[in-house]
């Protein structure tokens, strides 16, 4: 396997009680948040940025199910959260903006995807899955972009939020923030008791020791498989959020970089525990949000123009940053938190 | 006669120009203790392979309760009740001894399409895990992770997940490699207790193992079966000491 499924999964038996508070403490969090965003003077802001964060975490999460809990490094997941929103946008142009609708096909399509390529990459190992699964994003993106009447490489701006049984519900931030908390919490209890159940038992078995499990009885594929599919439709779901908080669609939603933030956001929360991708999602967001107003302040003693160089470069920080966090943290956020394993 | 339990018809595996099963015949009656030894690289692990479906036969037949098993991969064979142990310990290592076992009782007991439910709580696999635990006496180790376990208990553990997919035919491939003298000991009693109740195939280096179980001894050499016959017989021949006891015993 790649060296990412290598680093070592934050959740063993017994280490799990330590950390269980955190789950608490995050969706809490995420509770209390719009409480402190109205006394903030910022409201939209705040409340926007911190609904992505709870999107990109569903993402991450989806991705952890299949990366954590069964090594399979997907480098294509950004494609299910175009398939989410381009559910939404396609719809919406030829007037269904019921969310009812929006979501269940969203759901379907992205299944129908992780059932075609997962079966054919899945037949593959390592390096070689990685690519594949690259070479399917990549192939959808590349299909989004040459959808001219869907807007093409620009994207497409939706007309309004969806609809729910006809209603208008999303249209305020508050409402969109809670859907979107409801639907972070619902994938984050599913996947824990996907975890835990035979099928997940199965599933983790399968990434400890393949030949084992087929020793016993058990077909890894057919295993991996639904759990492909079943990440890749909680993906599907983020990009219907995703494409209801931004109020557009484009072909970015799902390039190769997108695919590897959301690699980052997983690893760097820490593999296979759940709400380490949360986290981790939280993490890339917020740093990368306001990295740029840190820079600045640090820069203070620099001469105004190398201060604006540096605030305007602030990916060159950026990036080093993320990789000395996974180089010294092994085990994300998560394994700081729960101390050393083993 | 009965129905052999197992029987191979002119099984071959050649890997490029080095053939490494070449036509090897034989059957196995229900409950007999079945050994084969042979030097290294006698293709001992490879037949095992090819009987258990890990590894593909380029030509011949493994028959299974009188059925072509042949075209069947390892995962299909263990459900039919043909089950094996690895040479090189296999577990997973950071699964609960009980866990490692209980998997396997899972995999004959119900679907494992059940996304609900906490799998480790389920007495009804917990409980025939126990049992095979208890039966290779590693009881008192089922809440350690399968990976911080001695040696010796790893390979009793690997017979345990064997039995806990209660096969009809367990084949085991040297379950004693690398044991302590009471590890062995304790794998050679469960063996003996085994023995009867479900047929076994063993490969194993301790002659002293070997001939004190077996019900019958095949003596494998350059991938052929060159003898097969009662453990007091094979002793004698001519043709096995020269092959394989006279270069051990010296």
């Amino acid at each position: 396997m790649s060296p990412i499924a290598e680093t070592r999964p934050v959740a063993i038996t017994g280490q799990r009680r330590r950390v269980e508070w955190l789950p608490v403490i995050l969706f809490g969090a995420f509770v209390l948040a719009p409480v402190f965003a109205a006394f903030s003077g910022a409201e939209g802001y705040v409340l926007s940025l911190l609904t992505r964060v709870m999107i990109f975490g569903i993402a991450a999460m989806s991705l952890d199910l299949i990366l954590g809990y069964g090594a399979l490094v997907s480098f294509g997941h950004a494609a299910f959260l175009g398939i989410g929103g381009y559910a939404v946008g396609i719809l919406a142009a030829h007037g269904v903006e019921d969310a009812l609708v929006q979501v269940p096909v969203a759901l379907a399509a992205s299944a129908l995807f992780g059932l075609v390529t997962g079966a054919i990459s899945l037949r593959t190992k390592g390096v070689y899955f990685i690519m594949i699964t690259l070479a399917f994003g990549q192939m959808l993106y590349f299909l989004a972009t040459s959808l001219a009447s869907y807007g093409g490489d620009d994207g497409m701006t939706l007309a309004a939020r969806s609809l729910v049984a006809g209603l208008p519900l999303l249209k305020g931030d508050f409402a969109l923030y809670w859907v979107c908390f409801v639907c972070l919490l619902g994938t984050y209890v599913l996947a824990r008791s996907i975890v835990a159940s035979r099928f997940g038992r199965v599933l983790r078995g399968s990434r400890e020791n393949a030949t084992r499990m087929e020793a016993i009885g058990f077909h890894p594929f057919r295993y991996q498989l639904v759990a492909y599919m079943i990440s890749g439709m909680m993906a599907g779901l983020a990009g219907c959020l995703l494409a209801n908080q931004a109020e557009f669609i484009s072909p970015a939603f799902m390039t190769w970089q997108r695919s590897g933030e959301l690699i980052f956001m997983v690893v760097l929360g820490g593999l296979g525990s759940l709400h380490g991708a949360v986290l981790g999602a939280a993490a890339f967001l917020l740093l990368e949000e306001f990295l740029p107003e840190i820079l600045h302040m640090l820069g203070f003693m620099l001469s105004t123009d190398m201060q604006a160089r540096l605030v305007e470069n602030w990916k060159m920080v950026f990036g080093p940053l993320l990789i000395l966090i996974v180089l010294f943290a092994r085990g994300g956020i998560m394994g700081m938190l729960g101390g050393r394993h083993e | 006669m009965n129905e052999p339990q197992l029987a191979l018809r002119n099984l071959r595996k050649a890997y490029g120009a080095l053939v490494v099963t070449d036509g090897v015949d034989l059957t196995v009656q229900a409950g007999e203790l079945h050994a084969i030894i042979g030097p290294n690289g006698a293709g001992k692990t490879t037949l095992i392979h090819q009987i258990s479906g890990l590894a593909s036969s380029d030509s011949g037949q493994v028959l299974f309760d009188g059925r072509d098993v042949t075209g069947l991969p390892m995962h299909k064979r263990v459900r039919h009740g043909l089950a094996r142990s690895f040479q090189i310990t296999s577990i997973l290592p950071k699964f609960s001894a009980l866990d490692n076992v209980a998997l396997a009782v899972q995999a004959r007991s119900g679907s494992s399409f059940r996304f609900l439910g906490d799998a480790s709580l389920e007495a009804d696999l917990n409980e025939p895990a126990m049992e095979c635990l208890n039966l290779v006496g590693l009881g008192a180790r089922a809440a350690i992770p399968a990976g911080l376990l001695s040696h010796g208990e790893k390979r009793q553990l690997e017979l345990a997940i064997g039995l806990a997919t209660q096969p009809k035919v367990l084949l085991l491939d040297e379950p004693l490699a690398g044991t302590g003298h009471e590890d062995a000991q304790r794998v050679v009693e469960t063996l003996r207790r085994l023995k009867g109740r479900i047929t076994i195939v063993l490969i194993e280096h301790d002659m002293d193992a070997v001939f004190s179980l077996a019900d019958r001894v095949s003596v494998l050499v350059y991938g052929r079966l060159i003898a097969t016959d009662s453990p007091e017989a094979i002793r004698a021949n001519a043709e096995v000491r020269s092959a394989y006891l006279g270069e051990e015993a010296a």
